[in-house]
């Protein structure tokens, strides 16, 4: 079976304002992403090091404002229904595949690394500026937060800034 | 009104909601094509601009739909999450993050989508981010200056750039459809051949159409917080609006009456409603009747809601606004606490009494002055400040 077609940009566009708008509606916030890996960071750090967690003030705050449960989260709950909502439209689209996705241009051990570090630049980034792309960027924008569209406005325009420098790893 | 969180749906009931709202989450990214690196970067090299096309349709929606329920009063704005704005650390963590994105092809939520899918370099960039968020956390007394440094508090952007949030709404909305025709253009010079999905153009030409007509409306729903509390600070207006008036005597006679359908709704600072209240009064501030607490307060059914406040131009802004926002049974009480102070609480016998009518006035007056204190004090320990919601807890 050939995999189906993706969506119309527009249509797949308008469903996830409609979702966003939902959100809002509901919880009272938007949605989010990178926030589960920081419970995730703040899980892992806690079992393997109780002790270091009351030290350092990053953990400590957190721990404290979860109750010393740092997976009970509400982007952790919603960062799992993502894997199942990916994973289902997968499986009905025919996308399902276990592969490394690269240009041609490059080797498989390039894209490993280049992953790698990109996650991290994400990762340490999302921390700084309290948000992802989900979470700042377009849940800022939908509620019209200075600090949600700054950040949108830097994650693209830094994108940009550097697109020419690693054009190798894609075009 | 709006949020449902945490009054009509608890807050473990919550993270079933967050499950469900995940799933449809990550259905429509993996839709949309957000599982695949390719498809992400390409906006950053001209030739697939989906991700700008998703993003800004998603945003501007749900963006006028976030105009639309304040002004319509179905979403309380002052308690939802506002992305607090850290001017530096928005920056430099958005670049840092633009950085991240041009490497690894992905930003984390898409790449929760594409590793759902079995993409090895979704995950091994799940991987990345968690160790950029490990080394966040474990160098942060060393970002902590930067991180919290240039607070702008809960600033909306409308404010900053100084204009209507109608006038930003419509520009914002503009904006995205003028991008959407621009980089159809640039992707088709790139690929150096017209997309197929864009093929039935006349299609596009009524969407942009539709997308500029719902742009217009965004003036026609200002945010009524901002125009109800600019539209009192006209004097002659509020003094002339059309509003029920309750005498001293009729507020201390339904006092004294033990009257169950009377409310005094306080709208003096709360250091002075905690020195000083009439019984059966509620603490409210002004900037505070738009939202959701004092929706739970004004619209208990057949109650008679008496502005209270120093002054009666101070209760008059108040109600005017009550007024508009369709409270119903609201009045001011004439004079305000000072006139009802002077004819009520301290009342003095005067040296001569002309009618007979003025007589009935006075001994009344003199009963309540001597039976209103004892009102008072005996309603001291019931003043609790009400417990006023607190803004939710956002972002990532």
């Amino acid at each position: 079976m050939k995999p189906a077609k993706y969506m119309n940009p527009y249509l797949a566009g308008f469903f996830l304002g409609l979702l966003l708008l939902a959100t809002i509606y509901i919880t009272g916030r938007g949605l989010g992403a990178s926030g589960a890996v920081k419970s995730a960071v703040v899980a892992t750090v806690q079992t393997v090091s109780p002790e270091h967690t009351q030290q350092a003030k990053f953990y400590d705050e957190y721990l404290k404002e979860h109750q010393n449960n740092p997976l009970k989260n509400w982007l952790v709950f919603e960062m799992i229904g993502v894997l199942i909502g990916a994973f289902i439209s997968g499986l009905i689209s025919n996308h399902l595949t276990f592969k490394l996705e690269r240009s041609d241009k490059i080797k498989n051990q390039t894209r490993v690394v280049a992953a790698l570090f990109g996650g991290l630049f994400f990762g340490f980034g999302a921390q700084l500026g309290r948000g992802c792309t989900s979470g700042a960027a377009l849940s800022g924008m939908a509620v019209l937060s200075t600090g949600g569209i700054f950040t949108m406005l830097a994650i693209f325009g830094g994108a940009y800034m550097f697109a020419f420098f690693f054009r190798k790893l894609w075009i | 009104m709006g949020p449902l969180v945490p009054d009509v749906i608890g807050n473990e009931l919550n993270f079933v909601v967050a499950l469900f709202i995940g799933i449809a989450f990550g259905f429509i990214l993996e839709q949309a094509g957000f599982s695949t690196s390719k498809k992400l970067v390409g906006l950053f090299y001209g030739y697939d601009f989906t991700v700008l096309r998703v993003f800004f349709t998603a945003g501007v929606t749900a963006m006028l739909g976030v105009v639309a329920l304040g002004h319509f009063g179905l979403l309380d704005i002052s308690i939802i999450y506002i992305n607090p704005t850290f001017l530096w650390s928005a920056l430099i963590g958005g670049i840092i993050m633009g950085l991240g994105f041009v490497v690894g092809g992905f930003c984390p939520g898409t790449s929760f989508c594409a590793a759902a899918i079995g993409k090895i370099d979704a995950m091994v960039f799940i991987v990345g981010s968690f160790l950029g968020v490990l080394i966040f956390a474990e160098g942060y007394p060393l970002f902590e200056n930067i991180y919290k440094a240039e607070y702008w508090g809960y600033a909306r952007i409308f404010d900053t750039v100084g204009m209507s949030q109608g006038l930003f709404a419509f520009l914002l909305v503009m904006v995205a459809v003028g991008a959407f025709w621009i980089t159809t253009l640039i992707e088709n010079k790139i690929n150096g051949k017209p997309n197929p999905e864009f093929s039935p153009m006349r299609l596009y030409v009524i969407l942009t159409g539709i997308a500029a007509i719902l742009a217009f409306s965004a003036f026609f729903m200002p945010d009524l917080k901002e125009k109800y509390l600019k539209e009192v600070e006209d004097v002659s207006f509020v003094k002339s609006y059309n509003l029920k008036e309750t005498t001293s005597d009729e507020l201390a006679f339904r006092i004294i009456d033990d009257e169950n359908n009377l409310q005094i709704i306080d709208v003096r600072s709360l250091e002075e409603y905690k020195k000083f209240s009439l019984p059966k009064s509620q603490s409210i501030s002004i900037k505070d009747l738009f939202g959701k607490d004092a929706k739970k307060i004004l619209t208990v059914n057949r109650k008679m809601n008496v502005f209270l406040a120093d002054d009666e131009l101070m209760e008059r802004k108040a109600a005017v606004i009550a007024d508009k926002l369709g409270y119903e049974g609201i009045s001011v009480l004439k004079g305000g606490l000072d006139a009802f102070k002077k004819e009520i609480l301290n009342f003095k016998k005067p040296a001569e009494i002309k009618t007979r009518w003025e007589e009935d006035e006075i001994r009344f007056r003199l009963k309540a002055s001597k039976l209103l204190p004892q009102l008072i004090e005996q309603n001291k320990h019931k003043i609790v400040p009400r417990k006023k919601s607190k803004r939710i807890l956002g972002g990532c």
